[in-house]
């Protein structure tokens, strides 16, 4: 009963009542069990004021991507998510539990993890240290070296490579790789897709589909419309750090015109 | 004879043996002090106490708790490090994301106050730490006679910087002391304690401190000061190693002790200072050190 008065209010808090009226949630959705739930989330950057009571939440197995403009606080939002942020006010809800006042590798062994925009590789590690740095969880429930070597074979050749030797492409797989055979089940994706070319933004496309097969909830930031469109189930749209809007994927057609205001594309 | 210098064969091997233990000394503390500034940033000056320290804590099992030189061997790295975490704790973490300088005053400050105890106690003249029986003796090598503790000296020093090394650049382990030296954020974010990382690392580098002034204590007399004089050679291996630099701090170390013992041999009127005008050459040329990398 508590579960489910949790989605009704947390449907309240993403969705505007007229939107709920003209396209409801798709029923698969609306029944997960809610994984993440941030209400009022402030965040400081030094002295600046970034994230300016931001509410989302994101249900078990679902692929969400904040969309908005530079500068809006996406990737803040990550990070306060993550603990990095060291200044955030508010409730972040993860399982149920509250994990704003934790430090980040205590909110890591709850089964979070981060590929951040600038990918955080190693330069003086080489691949393999790289990859199997993360330390399991413990709960077991993260991919074996052999599935992620087919989602990423070029790894599998790079393994002796020093970290600071990999191109663009083979750092954002090798980030995304070394998250996966940990066991954290919750990933936050910032622009993987970032300055890649289209071969490998497809791989990438690949994998977090074959990801969602295998149960994993993503947060995805992601500047390029296209492939967010390809693999997300919702969307926020983020502005002066808060949420200015937020639809399925099912809407997206429907909500074109309003994004593209939104994004100032 | 060689080099028609009238320097006899005998002078040369043993200044080079002297050369080599100088360089164990140099090389087993630069390399502390490599991995401290490497994980936190911090030029530790507090160093040659620690090493003190070490001595003391050998000389005070020996005579107070009838630990011998083997058990201190152990017990008195322990007790080191263990107070180099109580400080990292109690301190040094307080200093975290300020200016590096800051940290170089703490402990420098500490160096004063640790030394400035032990004088106070101890007094500036040192106390004789016997060789342990087993080392007692040498070996008459034809051209010289090698004393059994020196050569264990610079064998067991030798094999502690390889197995640091080894540690640090080959294990899992290392792999994470190096990954949250280039960026602890990300380490952390994996799930990894990094703030008792690092308290480890600093206790690691003191306990190698601790391990060095036992190794000193039958060689040199135990004296408050000991720390103080050799501290600021080691500081400059360690410039001229390259901050940082794990390797780089240990091959710079025995190989400046050679060329110091060396110098004692062809120009000894430069012996003390000769590391020091190395370490101006190096600093124009390379500034960032031999090993180390231009940031």
């Amino acid at each position: 009963m508590r579960q489910f008065r949790n989605i009704v209010a947390s449907r309240r808090l993403i969705w505007e009542p007229s939107m709920l009226e003209t396209s409801p949630t798709p029923n698969a959705i609306a029944l997960r069990a809610e994984l993440l739930r941030i209400q009022d989330l402030q965040a400081w950057y030094g002295d600046s004021y970034i994230l300016h009571g931001l509410s989302i939440d994101v249900k078990e197995g679902e692929v969400v991507t904040l969309l908005g403009r530079n500068g809006a606080g996406k990737t803040t939002l990550l990070k306060s998510i993550m603990g990095i942020v060291s200044k955030r006010r508010g409730s972040i809800q993860f399982r149920g539990a509250q994990i704003i006042s934790l430090s980040s590798d205590r909110i890591a062994r709850l089964g979070i993890a981060i590929c951040p925009e600038e990918r955080g590789i190693f330069a003086s590690l080489n691949v393999r240290e790289n990859l199997l740095l993360p330390p399991k969880l413990g709960r077991g429930g993260g991919l074996s070296l052999a599935k992620i070597f087919e989602l990423f074979p070029n790894l599998h050749e790079r393994l002796d490579s020093g970290g600071g030797k990999l191109s663009g492409g083979e750092q954002q797989m090798l980030a995304i790789a070394r998250i996966l055979r940990t066991g954290a089940k919750f990933l936050m994706l910032d622009e993987p897709t970032e300055g890649l070319a289209p071969v490998i933004v497809e791989q990438i496309k690949r994998t977090i589909n074959a990801l969602k097969l295998e149960g994993f909830t993503i947060l995805l930031v992601e500047q390029n419309f296209r492939f967010a469109a390809q693999v997300s189930d919702r969307f926020y749209v983020i502005e002066n750090g808060g949420v200015i809007d937020g639809f399925v994927q099912a809407e997206l057609s429907a909500n074109m015109n309003k994004l593209h205001q939104y994004l100032g594309v | 004879m060689i080099f028609g210098l009238g320097i006899s064969s005998q002078q040369l091997s043993g200044q080079l043996l002297v050369g080599l233990i100088n360089g164990s000394f140099y090389a087993l503390l630069s390399l502390g002090l490599a991995v401290i500034f490497g994980m936190l940033n911090i030029v530790n000056f507090a160093h040659g106490a620690l090493y003190m320290l070490g001595a003391f804590c050998a000389y005070f099992l020996l005579h107070i708790l009838g630990v011998n030189y083997w058990g201190a061997l152990i017990v008195a790295p322990l007790i080191v490090g263990a107070l180099g975490a109580l400080i990292e704790r109690t301190m040094l973490h307080r200093l975290a994301g300020l200016d590096p300088l800051y940290g170089l005053l703490l402990t420098f400050g500490l160096a004063l106050v640790i030394q400035g105890i032990c004088q106070n106690y101890v007094g500036a003249s040192g106390w004789p730490y016997a060789v342990p029986k087993e080392l007692a003796g040498a070996q008459n090598l034809g051209f010289m006679l090698l004393p059994n503790y020196r050569a264990w000296v610079i064998v067991f020093s030798a094999l502690t910087c390889f197995s640091t090394w080894f540690l640090i650049e080959k294990t899992k382990l290392g792999a994470y002391l190096r990954a949250a030296t280039e960026n602890p954020t990300m380490v952390r974010a994996f799930g990894i304690n990094v703030p008792r990382m690092i308290t480890l690392t600093y206790a690691f580098g003191a306990a190698l401190a601790g391990l060095a002034g036992v190794l000193a204590a039958p060689i040199n007399q135990v004296r408050p000061g000991m720390g103080a004089d050799i501290i600021s050679v080691v500081f400059a291996v360690v410039v001229i190693g390259g901050m940082g630099s794990i390797l780089g701090s240990i091959l710079t170390g025995f190989a400046l002790g050679v060329i110091e013992g060396l110098t004692k041999v062809f120009y000894p009127e430069a012996s003390n200072t000769v590391v020091f005008v190395i370490m101006a050459a190096v600093l124009l040329i390379r500034p960032a050190g031999l090993f180390g990398r231009v940031a």
